[in-house]
């Protein structure tokens, strides 16, 4: 393991989340293994003092450095960062906004390739992520169980025989585990189907919500599935509940698609030729109109409606579009105008040999 | 402490803590959080403290109530107050000392109130053990703070004896 906090190479690189591979990726963008684990011997994050976030974060440190196998891995200490820094994590899904926000001692172990990564401190002693790029849950899960075994045979964890391994927060307890899938569903949004969707997958405890960017503004119809429940059930059966569910809002999202391309060619294709028209022509964009108009583009190259432009460049610009990417690739810190500047021409530049489709 | 809606005073201290916007919290006399409750249980996201609150409210009485917020734990000091208003509890040892109010709660959450899954193949530190762990820590962080070094690494070799049995 390496103690290294020079982003600068990680936000030229596309990241896992959105390298845009793998089964079913034209709607789902990942599957995401989370595991929740706690040290036996020290009071839970919220509840430890400064002393013990310290040593619960050099102890962990000192034994991950022991792991043979991660000579590659890179340790950042997420407290002595800049904020565009930890910024830039959240936005590639490394660590929680939660991670970036806090206080106090707390640090991440991520690995080369970006899928996974371990977070020290958080809300648990803890988190453990394993990402794939598009619909990989069971490949993603035995990643996660090989990880979690690996750090378990150098870390004593919080564990209760009737109640399974101890969180911090009741929800969590048991398995601690969640299991998520992001879907690019903006077929069902232009639809209108996907409230009722949704309240038809209430019914069997997933939980569903929406991605937000930058603030609280909703971002690009994707959406996040994930498994409500910790306790009771075991790992593979909470991953197999996920699993059963994805396939269903895959097959809406593909007849919602069918159904705008037979009913309503035209404006659909005029709707993707206009988003993309945007994206290559304005002076100055925001990081929710990008998401917005990338999401539609997305859908259109999809379909075959927006020609010469390969789906993993869009991919690449949702995630290099975001404020802390764009002020790592020019080099600088710029302010929210001069980001929509910056934005608007770093658009221009990858999206100018393309053009939408004539027939 | 009135409520955010009204001039009663504020019984109910209700933390979210699965909203978009990061956790936020909630100040409310008993008839609106019997309202804001209800709403809640439309949604699909599981609130800690609405849950907990709803099942106090069917199972004790004030005086009950009043008691139960104030045991405290032992080890890392939170009483059973505290968790109900974060959602969140202060150490692994709490599982064990709120127990039986806790439980229900893990029901209601849950629906279930024993684990299943995966087990740590090597032996993990019993409670009683995990206890002494984390007051024998605290106590060494107390000998350091008055310069009583000689103690703090008396204990410190105790607890890496403990860490190694466990």
């Amino acid at each position: 393991m390496q103690a290294n906090a020079d982003l600068g190479d990680l936000a030229l690189r596309c990241g896992e989340w959105m390298r845009g591979s793998g089964p079913e990726s034209d709607i789902v963008m990942s599957s995401r293994i989370r595991l929740a684990r706690n040290l036996a011997e020290f009071p839970f994050v919220r509840r430890a003092s400064h002393e013990d976030r310290q040593a619960i974060e050099r102890s962990i440190r000192a034994r991950m450095e022991k792991i043979e196998a991660w000579s590659a891995v890179r340790y950042v200490n997420v407290a002595a960062l800049s904020e565009v820094d930890r910024q830039l994590l959240v936005e590639r899904q490394l660590i929680s906004r939660e991670l970036a926000d806090s206080e106090g001692p707390r640090a991440v172990a991520i690995d080369p390739q970006e899928q996974f990564s371990v977070m020290i401190n958080e809300e648990d002693h803890l988190r453990l992520q394993v990402m794939h790029s598009g619909l990989d849950l069971l490949a993603a899960w035995e990643q996660m169980d090989q990880l979690d075994d690996l750090l378990e045979s150098i870390i004593s964890y919080a564990f209760h025989p009737k109640y399974g391994y101890l969180t911090a927060c009741p929800t969590n307890v048991g398995t601690g585990l969640r299991v998520s899938v992001m879907l690019h569903l903006p077929a069902l949004v232009i639809t209108r189907q996907i409230e009722k969707v949704f309240r038809s997958l209430q019914k069997i405890s997933v939980a569903v919500r929406g991605l937000y960017g930058e603030g609280s503004q909703f971002m690009g119809d994707f959406y996040q599935v994930s498994n409500q429940i910790t306790l009771g059930r075991s790992e593979l059966e909470l991953v197999q509940q996920v699993s059963e569910v994805v396939p269903i809002l895959i097959d809406y999202e593909r007849r919602a698609r069918q159904f705008l391309v037979q009913q309503s060619q035209q404006d659909l294709h005029d709707d993707v030729s206009r988003a993309f028209g945007i994206l290559c022509t304005a002076k100055k964009i925001s990081s929710e109109e990008t998401m917005h108009y990338l999401s539609k583009v997305r859908m259109g190259v999809n379909l075959g409606l927006i020609s010469d432009l390969p789906v993993t460049t869009i991919n690449k610009l949702f995630i290099h579009t975001q404020p802390s990417h764009l002020q790592k690739l020019r080099g600088r810190l710029l302010g929210t105008v001069d980001r929509n500047i910056e934005r608007a021409s770093y658009l221009q530049r990858h999206l100018g040999g393309s053009s939408p489709q004539n027939n | 402490m009135k409520c955010q809606h009204c001039e009663k005073p504020a019984t109910f201290h209700i933390t979210e803590l699965t909203e978009p916007g990061g956790p936020h919290q909630l100040h409310l006399c008993e008839e609106h959080a019997r309202v804001y409750l209800a709403q809640e249980s439309s949604s699909p996201a599981a609130s800690v403290a609405g849950v907990l609150a709803k099942q106090l409210k069917l199972g004790q009485t004030a005086d009950e109530l009043a008691k139960l917020d104030q045991k405290e734990c032992p080890v890392c000091g939170i009483t059973f107050f505290d968790f109900r208003s974060a959602g969140r509890l202060g150490c692994p040892y709490d599982y064990t000392i709120f127990e039986e109010d806790l439980v229900p709660l893990l029901v209601s959450i849950h629906d279930a109130q024993e684990h299943r899954g995966k087990r740590p193949k090597r032996h993990t530190p019993s409670a009683d053990l995990q206890v002494e762990l984390i007051r024998l820590r605290r106590e060494m962080e107390e000998a350091i703070e008055q310069e009583d070094y000689e103690r703090a690494s008396e204990i410190r070799d105790q607890l890496r004896r403990l860490e190694n049995e466990g």
